[in-house]
């Protein structure tokens, strides 16, 4: 297995550079960061304007594979480039990162649990109204852009809070930032901010892999070794937890751990809703400000993750799954 | 009409050694629609303590169903009425958690598909020992090394080291067998074995029914086995209960049963076993009609509708599960008396059809034209690994120089286990192409000399293909018409003709020509496969090739559809290659027989040369695995059981193939034996048109011998 899994990494190290190296390519020739210079008044000079970009290496008279060389040097250095307003890309990153990590880590991890959880639950009451009512509430979180979600959790939200009385849940920004007083009383003003876009984020991951796991689950009850099971004189939750549930997990972990990464930069409505400075939020900003720099590290940033959940799956698929570790 | 409830089915006195007491059970699932399906319907019977009776039905028949109502596993849903007692506890109505005390402890169950009946997630030894922690508190360590006893018993070499692996590791027969272990884990008072044939190769399967027999040695258990198959139950049995349509309607000893059944259905199914033993070529008999519907049965006696004697009062009243002579032998059938006062036997009752014989077969075989020849085939696959880069790690050598031919009206059973090759040398021959090695012959055209398609599709209207599966190889979306046209129109039939052919050829097999416009799920089993066998015909060939025809049929249509094929074969004077790995069905519709083992003939000739005296040890063993439905004999015949499964054919023995298997072998002194080991033995005759590939054939019989006229017998 450790063989498996070493060619895999391996593997992987490859893709992620020619992942980020197209990224890299794609956004330097389609970004045009001369952009910012148009309609300035006075007009900025078109020799002012080469060094300006040539000191950031986005100059589009530079040819694109020198830009790349130099990308990469820097890249090798620690370096990610500096974005149009002076900025160090690398240094909003890692703030960035940070910040969509806590809400993404609680409420994709959630969301798996629950998903699991209720998934394997309708199954087992198949055709009944636990089984219905989850199936049919599932359906419609996925049918609901993640903006309505976040919207109407806003407003159940404010209603709560006008009810009792006092601001019971914050839903803006990540922290209050008149707050005054220790370190619990800031912990607790961040968890309180998390509330709501966590269970936004757990909502929407959730639904999908409940249905996942749903068909996974069903597949797997009426199979002939959950009967087995049950003949040796197993009771039937031990039955259906330690072997249909055991068995039912190994396709549905494939879906969570890729779900991890897309997340990532899918929490983009929810970012701007709640007022989140994360990736998401930055991507999109990026892209409008022709930022050649920071689109080719949040798309490198995403490879990355991509690939690293795919490491992740194989490992848990292979801890799972003893069809795997033999072959 | 009588309601179940009116004609109670009790057991007469209780027994006082009853260790399963079954009282008037009904078992009903409630459908969607609303209709309900009612799979059992007032059954009775009792069980004593290391007893062994066997429950016979076709699917549908309530067999499986009243078992797992005994171990509590139908859904929740399932109605169940009546009274199942283990030990004096009633089973019907107990809690899940008293329940669940006793299965796997008092009562075990081994189920019938062993590839799916192992979780894939944990290692064979967790599962075993999973079975004893449940009910006994016996530390991880002993329960470990009890496990590795089980898996001995059971016949699992070198069990430690099995026990960590993983079921996808294990074989078929393997996981058969731990199924057993667990199942006899916590010495069970019964021990139910549902249709332990069906999944598995002769030799495997007969392996499984010895460990069987020492699981009821060792732990001294009542068994149940549950079969569709006659033969598998009558050595084994001490009693036999016959089911049909949710109904016992025979029970008895298992000679009474075999040799004197008071019940039709029980005696067309006797009558409808190709038989081993059958002396050459005849025609079995059919049961017309097909199992009736459990969501709608038809008033009165449900066998009705197919019974030759059925009466005025079958059509109004379901005879009740009576007495015939004294108190052990029990049929339901109102006119068991009439049968049992005038002796009637099965040729009495069912109508055996005559078979004709088609002109050419009247020619000595060597004059006859030859409609396929074979020579020296070869098919060999090569082994890759890699995803992205593959390299060849090896071969498997499916199939490696096989010769045979078949004559005009003449059929050629091809037998051997699963991955024997008889599959691949069948599609080489469908194929219509040049082979690796060697020459195919169809119609005497060779296909080497066969450069374009066009050439290939006008061969192809004398060689057609009838497939195993009816259900899977009817499109379900075309009508049977169409089924029937589609081969005609791509061969370029004009349509007045493409018509008058359909009906013609619905005829043929014993449809309707108003079936045409039907859907294929609108059919039966045996229909479907008649659907099949006319589609084949269509086109008027030669040579048709069966692959398994009527291995997915159940019992009684099985008949049916062989008696057909034999008809349309002297009607048309057609040739078959018949692909069976049932000796028994090839005995009666065969002439010759070829036996393959892993991707050669091992021996080959006239049926009842072969059969009669094989020569082959691997012949001898084959046929000493089938079980012939004859109390007596089975139970005075020594069977040779092989040990371990077929080796793979990406890596064969050197020299003979078998050797690793061979009984004979191990009978040989060393020097012999070196020969088997240095050299692949060449087919040496063993008669006129018999020979066997192995240096030291010597015909062995292995059936025992027709005796001429059946015993009566009546127990006292």
């Amino acid at each position: 297995m450790g063989k498996y899994l070493v060619r895999r990494l391996i593997n992987y190290v490859v893709l992620v550079f020619i992942a980020t190296s197209l990224a890299y390519l794609l956004a330097a020739v389609s970004l045009n960061p001369r952009e910012h210079f148009q309609g300035r008044n006075p007009p900025v000079p078109v020799t002012t304007q080469d060094r300006i970009l040539s000191a950031y290496n986005i100059n589009d008279k530079t040819p694109v594979l020198d830009r790349y060389g130099h990308w990469l040097d820097d890249l090798v250095h620690g370096n990610l480039g500096r974005d149009f307003d002076g900025g160090y890309v690398g240094a909003n990153l890692s703030r960035r990162m940070w910040v969509s990590g806590q809400l993404l880590l609680i409420g994709t991890i959630l969301g798996g649990l629950v998903g699991v959880g209720a998934g394997a639950w309708a199954a087992v009451r198949h055709k009944r109204v636990a089984d219905y009512s989850l199936t049919q509430g599932a359906f419609f979180i996925l049918s609901c852009p993640t903006f309505v979600i976040a919207i109407l959790l806003q407003v159940g939200a404010t209603r709560l809070n006008d009810a009792v009385g006092h601001r019971l849940i914050s839903f803006s920004g990540q922290s209050d930032p008149a707050l005054q007083g220790g370190f619990f009383s800031h912990l607790g003003d961040r968890l309180d901010h998390l509330i709501l876009p966590t269970i936004t984020l757990m909502l929407v991951g959730a639904a999908g892999l409940m249905l996942y796991q749903r068909a996974a689950m069903l597949d797997v009850l009426g199979s002939d070794y959950v009967r087995t099971a049950r003949a040796k004189g197993l009771r039937r939750r031990t039955a259906l937890t330690k072997h249909a549930l055991r068995t039912a997990l190994i396709p549905s972990m494939t879906i969570f751990t890729f779900s991890f990464a897309t997340i990532f930069v899918g929490a983009i409505f929810t970012e701007v809703i709640f007022g989140w400075h994360g990736m998401g939020e930055w991507f999109v900003q990026t892209i409008q400000g022709n930022d050649t720099n920071g689109v080719a590290a949040v798309t490198a940033v995403t490879a990355v993750l991509i690939l690293i959940a795919s490491f992740l799956q194989d490992i848990i698929v292979a801890l799972l799954d003893p069809r795997v570790r033999v072959g | 009409m009588t309601t179940a409830a009116e004609v109670r089915t009790r057991e007469p006195q209780p027994d006082e050694s009853a260790i399963l007491v079954v009282d008037d059970l009904h078992v009903t699932f409630p459908t969607l629609g609303g209709t309900k399906v009612r799979a059992v319907r007032g059954l009775s019977y009792q069980l004593r303590r290391g007893e062994a009776l066997g429950i016979v039905g076709e699917s549908g028949s309530g067999k499986s169903v009243s078992s797992l109502a005994m171990m509590g596993l139908l859904p929740r849903t399932t109605q169940i009425s009546g009274s199942i007692r283990l030990d004096g506890k009633e089973l019907i109505g107990m809690h899940d958690r008293e329940a669940s005390e006793l299965r796997g402890k008092k009562i075990s169950m081994i189920f019938q598909e062993p590839l799916s009946a192992l979780t894939p997630v944990y290692t064979v030894g967790a599962q075993v020992v999973e079975a004893l922690r449940v009910h006994t508190d016996l530390s991880k360590e002993r329960a470990q090394a009890r496990a590795v006893e089980l898996l001995d018993l059971v016949g699992i070499p070198n069990p430690r080291e099995r026990a960590k692996a993983f079921p996808h590791e294990f074989s078929g027969g393997m996981r058969q067998r731990v199924m057993i272990a667990m199942a006899i884990a916590n010495d069970p008072d019964v021990l139910i074995a549902d249709e332990q044939s069906t999944a598995l190769d002769v030799n495997i399967h007969a392996q499984i029914l010895e460990v069987l027999q020492t699981a009821r040695r060792e732990t001294g258990a009542a068994v149940i086995m549950i079969t569709h198959d006659l033969g598998v139950v009558a050595g084994l049995a001490d009693r036999v209960l016959v089911m049909y349509a949710g109904r016992p309607v025979e029970l008895g000893t298992t000679d009474e049963v075999y040799y004197a059944p008071r019940m039709p259905y029980t005696m067309g199914l006797l009558g409808s076993i190709p038989r081993l033993d059958a002396s050459g070529r005849s025609a079995l008999v059919p049961i017309e009609g097909s199992p009736p519907s459990l969501a709608n049965l038809p008033s009165g006696c449900p066998f009705r509708p197919r019974c030759p004697l059925a009466i005025d009062i079958c059509a109004e009243e379901e005879p009740p599960l009576e007495s015939v002579r004294g108190a052990s032998h029990r049929a339901a059938c109102h006119r068991k008396e009439e049968i049992e006062t005038n002796g009637w036997s099965v040729g009495d009752v069912f109508p055996v059809p005559e078979l004709g014989i088609a002109p050419v077969e009247r020619l000595p075989r060597e004059q006859r034209p030859v409609a396929l020849a074979v020579e020296g085939l070869v098919k060999h696959y090569p082994l890759m690994k890699g995803v992205v880069f593959k390299r060849r790690v090896g071969t498997v050598q499916a199939v490696d120089g096989v010769d045979f031919d078949i004559r005009e009206g003449e059929t050629l059973g091809l037998v051997g286990e699963s991955g024997c090759g008889k599959t691949t040398t069948l599609l080489q021959i469908l194929e219509l192409v040049k082979p690796q090695a060697g020459t195919i012959q169809v119609a005497g055209k060779d296909t080497n000399d066969l450069h374009n398609a066009h050439a290939r599709k006008a061969l192809r209207r004398d060689l057609q293909v009838v497939f195993q599966d009816p259900q899977a190889s009817l499109d379900p979306r075309l009508p049977v018409g169409d089924v029937l046209a589609e081969p005609m129109r791509t061969h370029g039939y004009d349509r007045k003709h493409i018509d008058a052919r359909i009906k013609e050829l619905l005829g043929l097999v014993g449809l309707e020509a108003g079936h045409a416009g039907r859907y294929p799920q609108e059919f039966s089993g045996g229909q479907r496969q008649r659907v099949g066998i006319a589609r084949a015909l269509a086109l008027e060939p030669k040579l048709v090739v069966l692959d398994e025809p009527v291995s997915a049929l159940d019992v009684s249509i099985r008949a049916g559809v062989i008696n057909l094929l034999m008809q349309l074969r002297a009607e048309l004077s057609l040739s078959y290659l018949f692909v069976a790995h049932d000796l028994s069905v090839v005995r009666v519709i065969a002439d010759r027989v070829a036996v393959m083992y892993l991707g050669r003939i091992v021996e080959i000739g006239v049926v009842d040369s072969v059969y009669a005296s094989p020569s082959h040890p691997y012949t001898q063993a084959l046929l000493s695995a089938i079980p012939i439905p004859d109390p007596d004999k089975e139970r005075t015949r020594e069977r040779i059981v092989l040990q371990g499964d077929l080796p793979s054919p990406a890596d064969p023995p050197s020299g003979c193939r078998f050797r690793t298997r061979c009984q004979r072998f191990l009978t040989l002194t060393e020097g012999e034996k070196q020969l088997c080991i240095d050299r692949y033995p060449p087919l040496i005759p063993m008669g006129p048109d018999h020979s066997a590939a192995c240096h030291y054939a010597e015909p062995v019989a292995v059936i025992p011998e027709q005796s001429k006229e059946r015993k009566r017998r009546r127990s006292t």
